[in-house]
C-alpha cells in the first residue's frame, strides 16, 4: 500500500517538475527564438512558438542602431564597430576583473578570518555579516560622489570595485577555510614556511573548489549587476550589455525583435560560461554551505 | 586539477582579449575635462574653444537616431574642428542619467530638450549657462515670441536656445474608424472634432474592437497628451494664465476625468507611458493615440515603415483633441539646446559655437529637418526658414493645427513635481478612486510643492 | 596565547585581510558612514559640498510622515516575507523530488532551475514585460483561452497584481541556488539514521521531518540568508517593469527616485540617505537574527 502511494506520488511530482522545468525554460526559449523571428511573428497577438521564418534582421538592426569604437587604449579610439559588440567586450572585461580581484582578496581574508586568531576578528566578521545583505541602493549617493572624486565615474572600475568590496565572497571563503585542519598549518609552520608561503602552497590547493565556485558566482553576479552599471556608466561607449539592452528597451519599447536579439546577446554568453563550469559551481557552493 | 588549469587559462585569455578593449576605459574618463585630445589648448587660453564636447539628446524626431545625428555633427566637426560626442537618452530614464551625471560633476556640455527641463528645472537650479548673450535684436525678431518667452526666465536669463516647435495632437486609425462606422464624426478637413463626436466614436469603436484608447499613466513620458485630452474635453485649464499655480482641480477637468473613466474602451493604464501607447497604436491594437505630433505622423513609432501608416499599413489621421466647440487648445512642444556649466570656459565656448551652427546659420535647415518639426524662427542668418517644409504635403497639412497652439504652461514653478502628481493621480482615477477627491488632493500637492 | 604569538597572529591576520579590507572599507564602509552622516543633514544636489547643514533627525521625522515611503517600506517587507519562505519551501520540495534521480536528470533539473539567475534581470524582464502585457501578453492570451478570465488583466498596471508579478519574477530568479544546496544536503543525510527510523516503522513523511530535516538545518539557515540578500536585489525588476508605479515602490527604488528623478524633491540626498539608514538598520537586524539562530543550532 505504502509503496503504491509512493510511486504514484513519484509520478505526479515528476510530471509537475517537468511542467515547471518548461516554464522556467520558457523565457530563455522566447529570447533565443525571438531574436530570430520576423516582426510579424514576434508582434503577433497569437503567440508564435516556432518562428515561421528565421531571420538575422533583428541583429542587423541592433548592430546598426548604435556604434562605438571597438576599443580605446590610452584615449586613442579603435575602429568603429557596432556598440553591442563593444558592450559585450566591456562586460567580459568587467566581469573577469571583478572575478579575479574578488577571488584573490576574498580567499586571503576568508583564510585569515577562519584560521588566524587576531584581535578584532569577531568584530570584523560581524561587520561583514551585517554588510552582506546591504543593497547597493543604500550607499548609492556617497558611492557616486566617491567615484567622481576618484575620477572613476563613467569607467568600468566604478562598477568593478564595489563588486569586489561586497563581502559575500569573504564570508564564503571563510566557510571553506574552516575545513582546513589546523595540524597541517602547524606542521608547515614548524617546517619554517612563511605565512604567505603557507597560504599559497597549503591553503589555496585545499580551498580550490571554493575559489572556483566563488569565481563563477562573482562572474555571473557582476555580469548581471544592472544597478551599479546604471548609476556609474554614462557614455554609450562604456556601457555593459545589460545596461545597453535596458537603454534600448527604454527607447524602443515596441521593437520586440530587436530587444530579444539584445537580450540573447546579453544572456547567451553567460549561460554558456555557466554550463561549462556548472559542475565546479555546484560542487563549490554546496561544500561551502554544508560546512557552515 | 587539469580542468581548473584550463579554466584559469581561459580566464587569462579572455582577460587579455578584453584588456585591450575595456582595459583602457579608465583613460578617457580621467581626461574628460577640457584637454581630452592632444591638440586641445588645455588650460591655456580660457576663451579658446575646446576640441571636444559632449551632447546628450532626448529622442526628438530623428535627433534620437545615430546616423542622422552623426551626419549633422560630422559636418559641424568638419567646419569647426570641434568633435562632438553624442549620447542618446530615453524619456524613461534620461532625467535620472542627467541628474546622476550632475551629481558626479560630469554633466554633458550640451543637452537637447524643452524649456520645462532646461529652464524650469536645471536652469532654475543653477546648473546651466545663461545664453542671453547669444540673442541679439535680429534673433529676437526672428524667433517666435511665445517660444522665446518660454526659454527665458523672469530674470531675463536664457537657458535654452530654441530650435524647433510643434503642437502636440492626437491620432486616429482611419481604417478602424471606417470599419466601425465612426469616420463620419471626424472633420477630416480641419482635423478637429467635438467632445460629443469623440464619445460616440469611442462607443462605436468599443462595440467593434473592445480596446479603443489608453489614458496611459506609467510615468511622465508623453503626459502632455493626457493633460491636453482632459483639459480640452470640457474646457478646463491646467495652470492659471500667470503660470503661478495649478488649476487642474477645475470642475471641468473633474467632469472630463469622470467621463473618461466611465467610458468602455478607454483604459486608464498604469503599465504604459506615452511611448508604449504610440507603439500599441502603431501595432493597430489601440485605435487612437493621445501622444502624437508631426514627427510621429511623418515616421510613426520611428519605425521607418512609411509616413502616416500603422504597422499593418492602415492610414493614420492626426486630429486635434476633442472639445465642446470643436476648437482645441493644443499643447506646444519646444525643443532646443542648453549648456551645462562645467566651469570650463573653453567647453562653454565650443558648446555655444555648436548652438550657433545648429540654430542660427545656413545649417539650421538640416538641424530642423532632422527633428521633423517646425522651425521656431522665420530666418537664420539670411536663410529663409518659413518654406523649408513647402515640398512636404503632410507638414503643410499639419499647419492647420498650428493656429490652435495654446498656452505653454510647462514653465510654471514646480513643474517637475506637478507632472508627477498628475500621472499618479491618473493611476488613482484608473483604480476607481473618487475623481473629485483625488483630483483635489493631487492638485493641492502640486501647488504645495510649487510653494 | 603568548603575547609574541598573539602579535604574530595579529600582523598575519591583518595582512591577509588588507587587500579585502581596502575594497570593503573603501566602497562599502566609508560610503555607509557618509550615508549615516548625511542622513542628519539637508545635503542636496544643488550644493557642491558633500555635507549639508546639520538638521538633526528632521529627515527621519519627515520620512515617518511620508506616505510614499511608508508604502515602500511595507512593500519591501512584503517582498521579503513572501519570497523567502516561498523560495525555501519550493526549493526544498524540488530538491527532495530530484535528489534521488539519475545523475543526468538531476543535473538537467538543477541547471534549468538555475538558468533564470544566470540569464540576468535585464534579459529576463524583456520577456516578462511582454508576457504580462495587457494587450498582447501571453498570460492574458492563455488565461482567456482556457476561460479563467473574460477580460484582459492589466498585470503590471494594476496595484492588485503588480507587486505579485514582481515577486513571481524574483521567485524564479531566486530558487536556483537553494535547490542546488538542498539536493546536496539531502544527499549528505546520514542514511543509517533514516534506515533506523524506517525499521521503527516511520512513514516517509515522518522520516523526512524527524530525521532529515534537523540534519539540514545549517543548509536551511544558509539558504534563508542568501534568499534574503536576493530579495533586496529586486531594483532592476521594478525600475524596468513599473518604475515604482502601481503599488510596487520599494525603499530601494524610492532612494534612487528621490536622488535622481526629476521632481521638486529630486536631489534631496540627505532625505534619500535617511531612507538608506532605515533600510540598513532593518537589514542589519534581520541578518543578526538569522546568524543568532544559526549559532544556536
Amino acid at each position: 500500500m505504502k509503496k503504491k502511494n509512493n510511486s504514484a506520488y513519484r509520478i505526479i511530482s515528476t510530471v509537475i517538475l517537468i511542467i515547471l522545468a518548461f516554464l522556467f525554460l520558457f523565457p530563455l526559449y522566447w529570447i533565443v527564438t525571438g531574436a530570430f523571428k520576423t516582426g510579424q511573428d514576434i508582434n503577433s497577438v497569437t503567440p508564435v512558438f516556432i518562428p515561421t521564418e528565421w531571420t538575422l534582421n533583428n541583429f542587423t538592426k541592433l548592430f546598426a542602431k548604435r556604434s562605438a569604437p571597438l576599443f580605446r587604449i590610452f584615449g586613442a579610439a579603435g575602429p568603429s564597430a557596432p556598440a553591442a559588440i563593444r558592450w559585450l567586450i566591456n562586460t567580459v572585461f568587467m566581469s573577469v576583473m571583478a572575478m579575479i580581484l574578488t577571488c584573490i582578496t576574498a580567499s586571503m581574508a576568508g583564510y585569515a578570518l577562519a584560521k588566524k586568531r587576531f584581535n578584532g576578528r569577531v568584530f570584523m566578521f560581524s561587520l561583514i555579516i551585517c554588510a552582506m545583505a546591504l543593497p547597493k541602493q543604500v550607499i548609492l549617493i556617497p558611492l557616486l560622489k566617491e567615484m567622481s572624486a576618484l575620477k572613476l565615474y563613467d569607467t568600468l572600475w566604478a562598477v568593478i570595485f564595489p563588486t569586489v568590496g561586497w563581502p559575500f565572497g569573504v564570508f564564503l571563503m571563510k566557510q571553506f577555510s574552516e575545513g582546513i585542519p589546523g595540524e597541517i598549518l602547524e606542521a608547515t609552520r614548524i617546517d619554517g614556511a612563511s605565512e604567505f608561503k603557507t597560504f599559497t602552497t597549503v591553503v589555496v590547493p585545499m580551498i580550490k573548489p571554493g575559489i572556483g565556485a566563488l569565481a563563477i558566482f562573482t562572474f555571473i553576479n557582476s555580469w548581471n549587476d544592472y544597478f551599479m552599471q546604471l548609476i556609474m556608466l554614462a557614455s554609450g561607449e562604456f556601457f555593459t550589455i545589460p545596461l545597453g539592452i535596458a537603454t534600448l528597451q527604454a527607447e524602443t519599447s515596441v521593437d520586440l525583435g530587436l530587444l530579444m536579439a539584445g537580450a540573447a546577446l546579453a544572456s547567451v554568453p553567460i549561460i554558456i560560461v555557466f554550463l561549462i563550469f556548472q559542475k565546479y559551481f555546484t560542487q563549490g557552493i554546496t561544500m561551502g554551505a554544508v560546512k557552515g | 586539477m587539469k580542468k581548473i588549469l584550463a579554466f584559469l587559462l581561459a580566464a587569462v585569455m579572455v582577460l587579455s582579449l578584453a584588456a585591450c578593449g575595456g582595459g583602457a576605459s579608465s583613460a578617457p574618463a580621467a581626461s574628460t575635462p577640457a584637454a581630452s585630445t592632444p591638440q586641445a589648448p588645455a588650460e591655456g587660453g580660457s576663451s579658446a574653444a575646446a576640441s571636444e564636447i559632449t551632447l546628450w539628446t532626448y529622442p526628438i524626431g530623428d535627433w534620437g537616431k545615430e546616423d542622422a545625428v552623426k551626419a549633422l555633427t560630422d559636418a559641424f566637426t568638419a567646419e569647426t574642428g570641434i568633435a562632438v560626442k553624442v549620447e542618446y537618452l530615453a524619456y524613461a530614464d534620461g532625467d535620472d542619467k542627467v541628474n546622476a551625471a550632475i551629481t558626479a560633476g560630469n554633466a554633458p556640455d550640451l543637452v537637447m530638450e524643452g524649456p520645462e527641463r532646461l529652464v524650469a528645472n536645471w536652469g532654475a537650479n543653477g546648473y546651466m549657462v545663461d545664453l542671453s548673450d547669444m540673442l541679439d535684436a535680429t534673433d529676437k525678431g526672428e524667433i517666435n515670441e511665445a517660444v522665446l518667452s518660454a526659454c527665458i526666465n523672469a530674470a531675463g536669463e536664457c537657458y535654452e536656445y530654441p530650435l524647433v516647435m510643434t503642437a502636440h495632437c492626437m491620432a486616429i486609425n482611419l481604417a478602424a474608424f471606417k470599419e466601425a462606422g465612426a469616420d463620419g464624426l471626424l472633420d477630416l478637413e480641419n482635423h478637429t472634432w467635438t467632445t460629443e463626436d469623440f464619445i460616440t466614436a469611442v462607443e462605436r469603436l468599443n462595440a467593434q474592437y473592445g480596446d479603443v484608447a489608453a489614458v496611459y499613466c506609467a510615468g511622465q513620458g508623453g503626459d502632455q497628451g493626457t493633460r491636453a485630452l482632459v483639459n480640452n474635453l470640457y474646457g478646463g485649464t491646467f495652470t492659471d494664465a500667470a503660470h503661478s499655480k495649478y488649476t487642474w482641480d477645475d470642475p471641468k477637468n473633474v467632469k472630463a476625468l469622470e467621463q473618461l473613466a466611465s467610458m468602455d474602451g478607454i483604459n486608464f493604464d498604469a503599465s504604459l507611458a506615452g511611448g508604449d501607447e504610440i507603439a500599441l497604436f502603431y501595432q493597430g491594437i489601440l485605435k487612437m493615440a493621445f501622444c502624437w505630433n508631426i514627427a510621429q505622423q511623418l515616421n510613426p513609432n520611428a519605425a521607418d515603415t512609411g509616413a502616416g501608416l500603422t504597422m499593418n499599413g492602415e492610414e493614420i489621421v492626426f486630429m486635434g483633441f476633442p472639445s465642446e466647440d470643436g476648437k482645441p487648445k493644443l499643447q506646444g512642444g519646444i525643443w532646443g539646446f542648453g549648456v551645462f556649466d562645467n566651469g570650463d570656459e573653453g567647453r562653454i565656448e565650443a558648446a555655444k559655437q555648436f548652438i550657433k551652427y545648429m540654430c542660427d546659420s545656413e545649417h539650421t535647415v538640416d538641424a530642423v529637418k532632422t527633428a521633423n518639426y517646425f522651425p521656431v524662427r522665420s530666418a537664420a542668418e539670411g536663410t529663409d526658414l518659413s518654406t523649408i517644409w513647402a515640398d512636404n504635403e503632410i507638414m503643410n497639412e499639419y499647419q492647420v493645427l498650428m493656429p490652435y497652439l495654446g498656452d505653454y504652461y510647462q514653465v510654471t514653478t514646480g513643474w517637475a513635481g506637478a507632472r508627477t502628481e498628475w500621472w499618479n493621480m491618473l493611476q488613482k482615477v484608473g483604480e476607481g478612486a473618487d475623481v473629485a477627491t483625488v483630483v483635489a488632493e493631487y492638485a493641492a500637492n502640486a501647488n504645495a510643492a510649487a510653494g | 596565547m603568548s603575547r609574541a604569538l598573539q602579535r604574530r597572529e595579529n600582523i598575519a591576520g591583518y595582512l591577509f585581510m588588507l587587500p579585502s579590507l581596502i575594497f570593503f572599507a573603501g566602497f562599502v564602509i566609508i560610503p555607509m558612514f557618509i550615508c549615516i552622516l548625511t542622513s542628519l543633514t539637508d545635503a542636496n544636489m544643488h550644493d557642491k559640498a558633500m555635507l549639508g547643514n546639520f538638521i538633526g533627525l528632521k529627515n527621519f521625522v519627515e520620512l515617518w510622515q511620508d506616505a510614499d515611503f511608508l508604502e515602500a517600506l511595507r512593500n519591501t517587507f512584503l517582498i521579503v516575507i513572501v519570497s523567502v519562505p516561498a523560495v525555501c519551501a519550493f526549493s526544498l520540495w524540488v530538491g527532495s523530488a530530484i535528489y534521488k534521480m539519475h545523475s543526468a536528470a538531476l543535473s538537467a533539473f538543477r541547471c534549468i532551475f538555475y538558468l533564470p539567475v544566470v540569464t540576468g534581470s535585464v534579459a529576463v524582464t524583456v520577456v516578462w514585460k511582454w508576457m504580462y502585457n495587457n494587450y498582447y501578453g501571453i498570460f492574458n492570451y492563455v488565461l482567456k483561452g482556457v476561460g479563467v478570465i473574460d477580460k484582459n488583466i492589466n498585470w503590471l498596471g494594476d496595484s492588485k497584481y503588480a507587486l505579485w508579478c514582481i515577486i513571481l519574477i524574483l521567485f524564479t530568479t531566486s530558487v536556483g541556488q537553494p535547490i542546488v544546496l538542498y539536493v546536496s544536503a539531502l544527499g549528505n543525510v546520514d542514511q543509517t539514521l533514516v534506515e533506523a527510523a524506517e525499521v521503527d516503522g516511520a512513514t516517509d513523511m515522518q522520516a523526512f521531518w524527524r530525521v532529515k530535516w534537523p540534519q539540514m538545518m545549517p543548509t536551511t539557515l544558509y539558504i534563508l540568508v542568501i534568499t534574503t540578500i536576493n530579495s533586496f536585489q529586486c531594483f532592476a525588476l521594478i525600475q524596468l517593469l513599473t518604475s515604482g508605479g502601481s503599488g510596487t515602490n520599494t525603499v530601494m527604488y524610492y532612494i534612487y527616485y528621490t536622488a535622481f528623478k526629476l521632481t521638486e524633491q529630486s536631489g534631496h540626498f540627505g532625505y534619500a540617505n535617511a531612507m538608506g539608514v532605515i533600510l540598513a538598520i532593518f537589514i542589519g537586524a534581520l541578518s543578526a537574527l538569522q546568524f543568532k539562530l544559526a549559532e544556536e543550532k
